[in-house]
Parts: C-alpha cells; sequence; structure tokens
C-alpha cells in the first residue's frame, strides 16, 4: 500500500489535460480534445477504483476500524513548529468514495458532452477547463490539510466561475458566473476565519491531528478553545460556525442559495457534473470531514447544521413545485437534497448506532450524484432534441425519446424514493436517523419528500406525457426531429441508470460510518411505510395534475395565490440581496470609498503636481536670456562668498 | 607733495574695478562690454602690483601674475572679437538684447 505515488495521479491527470488542452488544445487539438480528455479521465477513473478497492478491502481496516491514512505528505510552508500547509494526501472511507463518484460522474459527462458540445467552437477550452474542475474537485477530497482544501475550494470555485460563464457573449451567463463567484467567495470569508480560529486553538493546519486536539476529552487545546467565549457561545462554536458558512456558501443553503439557479445558464453537461454531483456536495463533504469536531466539541453548531439543511430542503421543494424551467427545476432539486444530506449530518451523533446520521448522508450523497446527473444529462437530451428550457415547448416526448424517457423516469423514482431504486434506501437511512433524533426535522424531511416526488413527477409528466403542441409549433419553429442523439448520449444515462438503479443494495454502513466502525445498516420495515406513502402520494397527485392537458393546476395556484406568486419568485431572495447590496452596500460604503479615492488620494497626488508647476513657473522667470542679467547675479553670489569666507568661516 | 600710500592704488583700482563692472552691466554694444571687461582686469593688475610693492618688496610673485594677466586679458580679446564677429553674422546686429535666444 505505502508505494502510494500512483493515487497523485489519480488528481494529476486531469490536470494534464486542463493544461495540454489549454495551452495547445485551440490549434492542435481542435477535434481531438475530447477524445484525448476522455481517456485520460478514463486512466484516472480507473485508478480511482484501484484505490477505493485497495482501501476498502485491503489496507484501510486496522483492527476492525477504517483508519485515515495519510500516504504522503510535503510540508510545503512552516510558520511555526507546528503550523504549516502541508499538500498531502489523506485516505478515509469518504475520501474514497468520493474519489469514485466524482471520477465517474466526471467521465460520463466527459463521454456525453463528446456529443452534446460537438460543434462547439470552443471544444478543446470546454474540456480543458472540465479537466481543471476534476483536478480541482479530486484535489479537494484527497486533502490532508485544512489550508489545502481551501486553496482547491477555491480552485473549484473558479472552475465553475469558467464554465457557468463559458458562453460568455451572453448578458445573463456572465451575470451568473459573477453572481455563483461573488457569494461562495463571500461564504469563503467565514470558512477562512473559521479555519485561522482552528489552526489558532489546535496549533496545526492538518486535519488528522486538529480533529484529535480538539476531540480528546482532555486536551488543553479543547480547554482552551471552549473557555473563550464571545456572546455566550465558545470560539470553538464560532469557528464551526464560521466553517460551516463556507460550507453552505459552496451547497447552496439557505441563505446563500441564490446563485445555483442563475448557474444553469452554463452547458448542461456542466450542470450535471459540478451543480449536481459533485462542486455542491463539497459543503457537505467538509463537515463529513470536521465531523467529530462538530459533534463533540460544537454540537450548537450541529444544531444550526440540521436547522438549515432542513430549511433549505423544505423551501427549495416548495419553490421547484412552481418552476417552468427545467434546468431550474433540478437546480431546486439539488438544493433540496443537498439539504437532506445536511440535516442528515446535523442530526447524527459521533459513534457506532448514533452516528446513522453520518452514514445516511454520505449515502446519499453518493446515489444523488447517480441519479442527479442522470436527471441533469436527461435533461440535456431534451434540451438538445427540442432547443428550449421551457416546459411549455415539451409534452408527449416519450415517442421521440425512448432511451432518455425509461433512464429519466428510473432517476425520477429514484429520487421519489420508491423501492427498489437508490434513493429509497438513503432517504430511508436519512429519516430513520431525523426520527431517532429530532422528530421536527424528521416531519419536516418527511413533508419535503411527498413534495419532492410531486414536482419530480410534474417534470416527468410535463416533459414526457401531456398532449404537447405540434414539433412544427414548438419553441417558436426552432425545433425539429433529428433524433435522440448519438450513442455518446446515450451510454452515459444508461451506465447512471444503472447506477441509480442498483446503488441502494450497497451495503454502506460497512464502509462508511463517522467512526470508522462498520455499522449495520438498520433496515426497519415500519420506518419504510411513511416516506414511500407520501412519495406514492406525490406522485399520484402528479400524475392526476399534470398527466394529461388540463385547467386543474392553474385553478390550484389560483387558489393559493399568493403563496404560489411568492414560490414562483423563488421567495424574493434575489431581489433582497439586490436591495442590500445595491441600496445599502453600494450607496453607504461603495460611494463614500469612491468619493475618497477620486478626491482625497487622487487630489493629493494632483495637489503635489500642481504646487510643483507653480513653484517652477515662478523660478523660470530667472532664465530670461539676458547676458548681463546672469553676470549680474554672479558678481552677486561671488561677493556673497567672499563675505562669507573672510568674515564669517572660522 | 604726499608720497602715494597704498591705499590711494588700492582706491584707484577698486574705483576703476567698480567702473568696468559697471560698464559691463549697462551697455548694449558687444565691443563696449569688451572694454569694460580689460578695465576690470587692467584694475586687477594695478592691484597686484601694489601688493607687490608695498608688502612684498623683495619679491616678484605678484609681477609675474600680472604679465600672465596680461597676456591671457590679449588672447581673450582676441577671442571675444571672435564670437562677436559670429554673431554679428547671424544676427546683423552686436547689440546684446538682440541675442536673447536662451530664454525659457
Amino acid at each position: 500500500m505505502l508505494n502510494a505515488t500512483y493515487i497523485v495521479l489519480i488528481p494529476l491527470l486531469p490536470l494534464a489535460a486542463f493544461l495540454l488542452l489549454g495551452l495547445f488544445g485551440r490549434k492542435y487539438f481542435k477535434n481531438s480534445s475530447g477524445i484525448i480528455a476522455t481517456i485520460l479521465l478514463l486512466a484516472a477513473t480507473v485508478l480511482a477504483m484501484y484505490t477505493a478497492y485497495g482501501y476498502f478491502f485491503e489496507y484501510g481496516k486496522v483492527n476492525g476500524i477504517y483508519e485515515k491514512l495519510v500516504p504522503l505528505k510535503y510540508t510545503w510552508l512552516q510558520f511555526s513548529e507546528g503550523v504549516s500547509i502541508d499538500m498531502g494526501v489523506l485516505l478515509d472511507p469518504i475520501t474514497c468514495m468520493m474519489l469514485l463518484v466524482i471520477t465517474f460522474v466526471s467521465l460520463m459527462v466527459h463521454i456525453y458532452s463528446l456529443a452534446y458540445m460537438k460543434g462547439e467552437k470552443r471544444f478543446a477550452t470546454y474540456y480543458s477547463f472540465l479537466g481543471l474542475f476534476t483536478f480541482s474537485m479530486l484535489a479537494l477530497v484527497l486533502s490532508s490539510n485544512i489550508f489545502q482544501i481551501y486553496i482547491f475550494w477555491e480552485l473549484v470555485g473558479v472552475s465553475s466561475f469558467l464554465l457557468i460563464g463559458f458562453y460568455y457573449d451572453k448578458p445573463s451567463a456572465v451575470a451568473a458566473c459573477k453572481k455563483a463567484f461573488i457569494v461562495t467567495r463571500f461564504a469563503d470569508l467565514g470558512f477562512l476565519i473559521g479555519i485561522l480560529m482552528l489552526s489558532f486553538y489546535a496549533g496545526t493546519l492538518d486535519f488528522n491531528t486538529l480533529v484529535e486536539r480538539l476531540t480528546s476529552p482532555g486536551s488543553a487545546e479543547l480547554n482552551t478553545a471552549l473557555s473563550s467565549s464571545f456572546m455566550g457561545i465558545s470560539a470553538l462554536t464560532w469557528a464551526m460556525i464560521l466553517v460551516f458558512m463556507g460550507a453552505a456558501g459552496k451547497s447552496a443553503m439557505f441563505p446563500l442559495q441564490i446563485w445555483l439557479p442563475d448557474a444553469m445558464e452554463g452547458p448542461t453537461p456542466v450542470s450535471a457534473l459540478i451543480h449536481a454531483a459533485t462542486m455542491v456536495v463539497a459543503g457537505v463533504f467538509l463537515v463529513a470531514r470536521l465531523f467529530p469536531v462538530f459533534a463533540l466539541s460544537a454540537p450548537e453548531a450541529l444544531q444550526l447544521v440540521a436547522y438549515v439543511g432542513a430549511i433549505s430542503a423544505l423551501l427549495a421543494a416548495i419553490i421547484a413545485c412552481t418552476q417552468t424551467d427545467i434546468k431550474r427545476i433540478l437546480a431546486f432539486s439539488t438544493i433540496s437534497q443537498i439539504g437532506y444530506m445536511m440535516f442528515a449530518l446535523g442530526v447524527s451523533k459521533y459513534g457506532g448506532e448514533s452516528g446513522l446520521g453520518y452514514t445516511a448522508s454520505m449515502f446519499h450523497l453518493f446515489t444523488h450524484a447517480m441519479f442527479k446527473a442522470l436527471l441533469f444529462l436527461g435533461a440535456g437530451s431534451v434540451i438538445h432534441f427540442i432547443h428550449s428550457n421551457e416546459m411549455k415547448d415539451m409534452g408527449g416526448l416519450r415517442k421521440y425519446l425512448p432511451v432518455t424517457h425509461i433512464t429519466f423516469l428510473i432517476a425520477c423514482l429514484a429520487i421519489a424514493g420508491i423501492p427498489p431504486f437508490a434513493g429509497f434506501f438513503s432517504k430511508e437511512e436519512i429519516l430513520s436517523a431525523a426520527y431517532q433524533n429530532n422528530i421536527i426535522i424528521y416531519w419536516i424531511g418527511l413533508f419535503t419528500s411527498g413534495l419532492t416526488a410531486f414536482y419530480m413527477f410534474r417534470l416527468y409528466f410535463g416533459i414526457f406525457w401531456s398532449k404537447a403542441p405540434s414539433l412544427k409549433e414548438r419553441a417558436g419553429g426552432e425545433a425539429h426531429a433529428h433524433g435522440e442523439g448519438g450513442f455518446a448520449m446515450l451510454l452515459p444515462l444508461i451506465l447512471l441508470g444503472i447506477g441509480a438503479a442498483a446503488a441502494g443494495f450497497i451495503p454502506f454502513g460497512n464502509f462508511v460510518s463517522s467512526d470508522g466502525t462498520p455499522l449495520e445498516s438498520p433496515f426497519h420495515l415500519n420506518m419504510t411505510i411513511a416516506p414511500v406513502a407520501f412519495g406514492l402520494i406525490g406522485i399520484f397527485f402528479a400524475m392526476w395534475l399534470y398527466k394529461k392537458q388540463n385547467n386543474k393546476p392553474d385553478k390550484i395556484a389560483a387558489s393559493i395565490n399568493g403563496l404560489y406568486k411568492a414560490a414562483w419568485n423563488k421567495f424574493y431572495f434575489d431581489e433582497l440581496y439586490l436591495f442590500v447590496t445595491k441600496k445599502i452596500l453600494f450607496n453607504l460604503v461603495a460611494r463614500p470609498a469612491a468619493w475618497i479615492d477620486k478626491n482625497v488620494v487622487d487630489g493629493l497626488v494632483n495637489a503635489t503636481g500642481n504646487t510643483t508647476m507653480f513653484i517652477s513657473k515662478k523660478i523660470k522667470g530667472m532664465q530670461s536670456g539676458k547676458v548681463q542679467q546672469y553676470a549680474a547675479y554672479f558678481l552677486v553670489a561671488a561677493i556673497a562668498m567672499a563675505v562669507l569666507f573672510i568674515y564669517w568661516w572660522k | 607733495m604726499m608720497q602715494p600710500g597704498l591705499y590711494h592704488i588700492l582706491f584707484i583700482s577698486t574705483a576703476l574695478f567698480f567702473i568696468g563692472v559697471f560698464g559691463f552691466f549697462t551697455r548694449r554694444n558687444l565691443i563696449t562690454m569688451l572694454m569694460s571687461v580689460e578695465l576690470i582686469l587692467n584694475s586687477v593688475n594695478l592691484n597686484f602690483i601694489a601688493f607687490n610693492k608695498y608688502l612684498w618688496a623683495d619679491k616678484l610673485d605678484g609681477l609675474f601674475f600680472t604679465i600672465f594677466i596680461i597676456a591671457i586679458a590679449a588672447a581673450e580679446a582676441a577671442v571675444a572679437i571672435a564670437i562677436i564677429i559670429n554673431l554679428y553674422r547671424s544676427h546683423h546686429s552686436i547689440d546684446v538684447d538682440n541675442a536673447e535666444e536662451m530664454k525659457y
């Protein structure tokens, strides 16, 4: 095992793709960039599978507990005796799981984009950005040092910015990528302050050492961190709340969820990769990574995590019921499902049976990656066919897109939590964990799962079933029947469909748990009835309203007009943020600052210049061109010097 | 008649010096300015000879320096005339107020 250098290759192969295609792609690899990137990523996927197999089945389990192994570590910047930024690799059950998820979904997206982005002028640039993203995300999960994770966190944000704004001549795309970057960057401020506080109290930046020092019951660092308090909350809890702020920003949790729906401006495979399966779960991953500290030393922060997750899940589900752009619906669905993952972590305790929430959250992350990526790629297939994102242009597409139809149906059933698909198992575990610890969150989760089934099947029936305008009338006459899209688009759908169907049967608790000891996945039959019942109610309600075209939805919308309008406007969060930034920040902070810069700072510099010019104008009169005047100055000076030297010089 | 003392000769040489300086500052004709310069140089000569005779009677340093100054004055006058002739060729005038090109 300890010859672990091949693990470093896993992120480095996509980095090579980024550099190669970024530097030379436009000129030399115009058409082959997709193949090159896909092959490199295939190699990375194989290596990731080999690593994960080795970890889970060969060397990871030491005395029956999955250890956090650090096979590689390189000290990079040493600040003091214990505090240094190292670049290292940390192997851990969640890391290996994430390696599998990221490489697999990225591979599917790479293959899919071969067909979806064909004919795009900046084909090579697209694949180089995908390579950059995959590299950053893989390096993020492999990080052994909290500052290293911050570096790759920012890099992931940059890649997301580049990919959302890929169609840079669309002003909406440019606005969206700026918004995403600024919101996540603002959240990262909290993350950075949290890192600084944690490293101050623990005296180290290394994950294993930090977690150990801040969780072992008698440690000195823990005592100092808990005893200093500010406004009644201990410093350690503040640090964890700030770190969670970073996680919430990246994972689009309430109230920082505003960037994710707009991020749908990017190409659809990008949405599948970044904003569904991988980047947005980085926040969940971070909370999971620091879970021992949250659970054992800062339980109030964990409460905050739970409630924020639950609120996000519910809010996003309500909004998703009213949206008409299919990608926006899927974006809100993502926010909702990540809310599930967050509150599952939030209600979990550390160790053994009570750590069920942790396992459930990670399991849901795994299955969600499968079915959400599948949903997005399926949506991409539909968009590719219809050339429009709006539900009003769709309907009755099951005749034209058979493979997409079946795989989309599988994904919808998975997300709704219908057995035997993957989502059923993970959602049931989450709700069991919530039931054991926090009944309010349990009921919120249950109600949201009903809403989830409802809006997903509203989407499904709206695309594939309800009667539709003829092909000629769609999207302003733009649509035309050109078949489903090549093999490159269908293969990923099929593979992800298999994943969404089968992933539920993996005994996840044996591999991933809060303290490393295998957890028997408890399958209580009576706990499964409620979620499945709510799911089925949601599905049949959606079927009743949307399978055939009728006016019942409009009547229902009219009857709850206030709530409907608020949900349709995404509860006015964007307007609120715009108000705060424009009216308050710009007017009270930015304008005075700009005034000072222009008038005081520039004014000072200009004044120096003007004074110099004024003095020089007065002095230049001395040079008059008259020789006799010069001679006069000469004489006066000579006399002065004579007086000085004869009478005063001693 | 009183024997001329050192101060009498110094008075004359100072007077001649400042007459020369005044002439240099106020005359417009370049050649007249040159004549004033000669006057200044000669006044300095007188100064040297006076100090030589009255203070260091047994040495000849002042005498030698005076002869140097006479020679140099002659050379300098030749150069100055050459400059004036050149200036006349471009300005067609030997009025010093017309040669103001070096004004700011």
